[in-house]
């Protein structure tokens, strides 16, 4: 008989980021009973580290005025590369002003329109008027055609999360922080709730509930440098794709950030190439020109990190513990330039890595940054395949970013369908009895034991955590990256599939009682293997490039064979998941260009092509 | 650079084995250039000992969750340098907060109090309006407010303070900070009288016996004694103005 502590309750979140909490909230609101999971006190979710800001076409700003929600659509359409659903890009524009306006009331202090005239740096002159002034302001953000992202200083994240969880606490809504759900339980066609495991006793906890959200954010831990908080494994997808019944959509879209700081991944700002960095190599060789004569290094972000990867393979990189790198170069740039106008990237590389970059280098690599698929929703937020089941956030493929998600668009994701989801689980829910029989609840709470008790004993194998996992970053790293080709995806998913049947067999060097970190990881381990194998095997079967998807052996965006998104599935004891495709829904704006020059990866690949012509030729 | 072998000496103790008294481990590590306390406990767990209990979450001095005390003060460990250290680090866990296992302690309890204690959310009377245009407000308060929202939890200020480490029911001067952000925020009705009875008793801000430790530990640089002797201006005169009403009932 097993011993483990059971919990009643009308919804189950599962993550206590902006997404969870937002969801929460609503649900709340309804009158329902909220039970919200989390593996950290809320506010160490990794939305917290969202400094940029959120997207909202308030037009309130002199380079706003105009914006509206239409503008927004279209923005985001475009920069999805006609990868998304547009019915969910519009009920997402509309709601977007509602949702910051409603953060602003709960305490958000974002910053505000000052009246006056101003000089941009590239010597433009504007003027934000007088009747505007005081309402919420927007910066620049890339690919919108309007300034319309919201923001509070440095520090956008943080202050909506403080906000969001300010709100949680004051309605009382129960979280259980150090508590891992580690399976759901269901039965095939409906899911009455999750199995956890708390982070400070290891004790199995089940909770049953009429209906459970996963918003448990992005995968960016699967990569070996990823500006990801440590905890974004992926946990909440594969624990739906283990169901075997609910699809994750568009694994292989995953965006990187050309300026990662080695070894720690930490995002170093556009704004060190936009105010003049280099980029070098191990010979301290400025490459960027030899690729891109024109933009050098300030061609767009996914142009400039294939261009570093490209040169890392010819193997210009430096070599280093953490494996190869390559150099951003602000030296020149001067002491007090350094200091005044870069004074975080100055912070950044004393507090992380000890280096002076008015003198030093600084050790820079691509670097994994956002996660555009997940479990795959309907427009309401509901998963595919299992009833009860809810998705929502960075988790989700909801799917508003399809293939390319512009800056300040996820901080809005997270809250708009937060409001727009939580509402539709509270309507399920009020309609749904908890009718889960308990033997189920059992058998669930059981195959977990059975899975610790197997990883304790070591009866399987002593495959170790920490080395598998190490070798399936490397796998994804180096294979999986921003280039991809055939040959390359293939050899990912050959050693991904190794690594997967090799992960089965983990035994542990700890005692793995109590709150042991090392089972913890285990458990993890074949999950986000799993997910791996969904990113990989999905990009070697999409020949064609779109959006953060680039082969290389297929540059061009294919629309008449490829205007669709990936479903993977993982059937019971599938050592590769299965594919299927359902079209993308277009409904007001038909493909066309994105009208991004260079930054499009359609066009990227088209100048790559011509570059190496031209090298051929000469 | 000239690599050191650094002595890692790490406290041990699980609260679910009384039985085993806590105790001092040594572990040895080759430094590399630009390792963190990140970089460098993780190794340690990656490679000697699996079983060793630390938390990092955003590992960029954003969330709050790696306190420890380093060499004997309260420091966010992700962004200590193994280089600005001797080639003895000692590492405890925070004091104050209740202790999780080895360096792990749970501060989210402690704040989720505090912040219960404080009502720290948005007191209004007011109903939003999903139509309207939002309220306006003058940016420099918004800054103001933003300001003294920086804090991000790590609890050192906390584990520095004497007042803290003898009684227990202390908002310390991150309560005192908390309350701060919501007394500049135009949009909490709170009256100043609301606030005195939040913070005007000796586990607020007549708790402080003025030692200055939370702020010199405050990893996000909070001007943490402006913000008490701020609080503590509003107290005095929300004291003096409430005297009248008493003596005339
Ligand atoms: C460095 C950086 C900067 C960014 N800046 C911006 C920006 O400026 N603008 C923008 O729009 N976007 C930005 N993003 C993206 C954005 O921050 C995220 O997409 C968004 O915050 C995700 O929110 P979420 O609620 O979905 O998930 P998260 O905030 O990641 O929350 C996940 C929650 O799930 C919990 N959890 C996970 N697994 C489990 C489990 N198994 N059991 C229980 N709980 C679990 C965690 O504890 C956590 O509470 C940035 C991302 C990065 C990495
Ligand atoms: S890990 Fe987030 S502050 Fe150190």
């Amino acid at each position: 008989m097993s011993v483990y502590q059971t919990h009643t309750t009308d919804v189950l979140v599962i993550g206590a980021g902006l997404a969870g909490e937002r969801t929460a909230i609503e649900a709340a609101t309804h009158g329902l009973d909220v039970i919200i999971l989390s593996l950290v006190p809320p506010r160490r979710s990794h939305s917290t580290a969202a400094q940029g800001g959120m997207q909202a076409s308030l037009g309130n700003c002199a380079m706003g005025y105009g914006d509206n929600p239409d503008i927004h659509f279209e923005d985001t359409v475009k920069g999805s590369d006609w990868g998304c659903d547009q019915d969910v890009a519009r009920l997402f524009a509309n709601t977007a002003p509602i949702a910051v306006r409603q953060m602003a009331y709960w305490g958000v202090p974002w910053n505000r329109v000052v009246a006056g005239r101003k000089t941009l740096p590239d010597g433009r002159e504007i003027e934000d008027l007088k009747e505007y002034e005081g309402l919420i302001t927007a910066r620049d953000f890339g690919g919108t055609a309007k300034w319309r992202t919201c923001y509070t200083s440095d520090g956008t994240g943080h202050t909506l999360q403080y906000t969001m969880d300010s709100i949680v606490i004051k309605m009382g809504i129960t979280v259980h922080d150090r508590m891992e759900a580690i399976a759901l339980i269901h039965d095939g066609e409906n899911c009455y709730g999750a199995v956890a495991r708390c982070l400070r006793t290891g004790q199995l906890h089940a909770y049953l509930a009429r209906s459970t959200v996963i918003a448990t954010g992005g995968y960016g831990r699967l990569y070996g440098v990823s500006t990801n908080a440590v905890i974004n494994e992926g946990s909440g997808m594969f624990l739906a794709l283990e169901t075997g019944v609910v699809p994750l959509g568009n694994m292989e879209a995953v965006q990187f950030h050309p300026t990662g700081m080695v070894p720690v991944g930490i995002l170093i700002t556009e704004g060190a190439r936009g105010d003049g960095g280099y980029l070098l190599d191990k010979n301290l060789h400025r490459f960027m020109p030899d690729y891109e004569p024109k933009k050098k290094e300030l061609a767009s972000r996914d142009v400039v990190s294939r261009r570093m990867i490209q040169h890392i393979r010819k193997g210009y990189g430096v070599e280093s513990k953490w494996g190869p790198h390559l150099w951003l170069d602000i030296r020149h740039l001067g002491r007090k330039h350094i200091y005044t106008n870069l004074r975080e990237i100055a912070n950044i590389c004393k507090n992380f890595a000890g280096i002076d970059p008015a003198k030093d280098l600084i050790p820079v690599r691509p670097t994994q940054h956002y996660s555009m698929g997940g479990v795959r929703t309907n427009i309401d937020g509901h998963a595919y395949g299992l009833k009860g089941l809810f998705a929502v956030g960075e988790a989700a493929c909801w799917d508003l970013h399809g293939f390319n998600r512009l800056g300040g668009n996820s901080l809005a994701e997270t809250i708009v369908a937060g409001m727009v989801v939580g509402k539709k689980v509270a309507e399920y829910t009020l309609g749904a009895a908890l009718d889960c029989p308990l033997k189920l609840v059992d058998e669930h709470v059981k195959r977990q034991e059975n899975r610790i008790n197997d990883l304790i004993s070591g009866r399987l194998g002593k495959e170790n955590v920490y080395e598998l996992r190490k070798q399936m970053e490397d796998t994804l790293m180096e294979y999986v990256g921003i280039f991809r080709n055939g040959p390359d995806l293939q050899k990912a998913v050959d050693k991904l599939q190794e690594l997967y049947r090799r992960s089965l067999r983990l035994g542990l060097r700890s005692s793995g009682k109590y709150a042991s970190p090392e089972l913890a990881s285990a458990l993890r381990l074949p999950g986000m293997i799993r997910l791996a194998l969904c990113i990989a095997y999905g990009a070697l079967n999409r020949t064609e490039s779109r959006g953060s998807h680039a082969r290389e052996d297929y540059p061009y965006r294919d629309d008449v064979n490829w205007l669709k998104r990936t479903l993977a599935y993982w059937p019971p004891g599938a050592e590769l998941p299965l594919l299927k495709y359902e079209p993308v829904k277009i409904t007001e704006l038909p493909p066309g260009d994105r009208g991004y020059g260079e930054s499009s990866a359609a066009n990227a690949a088209r100048t790559e092509t011509a570059h190496d012509k031209e090298g051929n030729n000469g | 650079m000239a690599e050191r072998l650094l002595t890692f000496s790490i406290f041990r103790y699980n609260p679910n084995t009384p039985e085993i008294k806590p105790y001092m481990q040594e572990y040895k590590l080759e430094e590399m250039p630009g390792m963190t306390l990140f970089v460098a406990l993780n190794k340690i767990r990656e490679e000697q000992d699996p079983s060793l209990m630390f938390d990092f979450v955003c590992r960029a001095a954003i969330c709050g969750s790696c306190a420890m005390l380093v060499n004997g003060k309260p420091r966010l460990a992700c962004k200590t340098l193994t280089k600005d250290l001797p080639s003895r680090i000692t590492l405890l866990p925070l004091p104050v907060f209740k202790l999780v296992g080895d360096l792990s302690v749970d501060t989210g309890t402690w704040f989720r109090h505090m912040s219960l204690k404080t009502e720290a959310w948005i007191h209004t009377t007011k109903e939003f309006d999903p139509q309207a245009r939002e309220e306006r407000m003058d940016n420099e308060t918004a800054l103001k407010i933003y300001e003294a929202e920086r804090c991000i939890e790590c609890g050192c200020c906390i584990a520095g303070c004497a007042t803290a480490n003898i009684r227990e029911d202390f908002i310390g001067a991150a309560g005192i900070n908390r309350v701060a952000r919501f007394m500049v925020d135009p949009r909490d009705e709170r009256s100043p009288q609301e606030y005195f009875e939040v913070v005007g008793t000796e586990e607020g801000t007549f708790g402080c016996v003025g030692l200055m430790a939370c702020e010199d530990n405050c990893p996000m640089g909070l001007p943490l004694q402006m913000q008490l002797a701020y609080v503590r201006r509003r107290m005095a005169a929300a004291g003096l103005a409430a005297r009248p009403q008493t003596r005339a009932c």
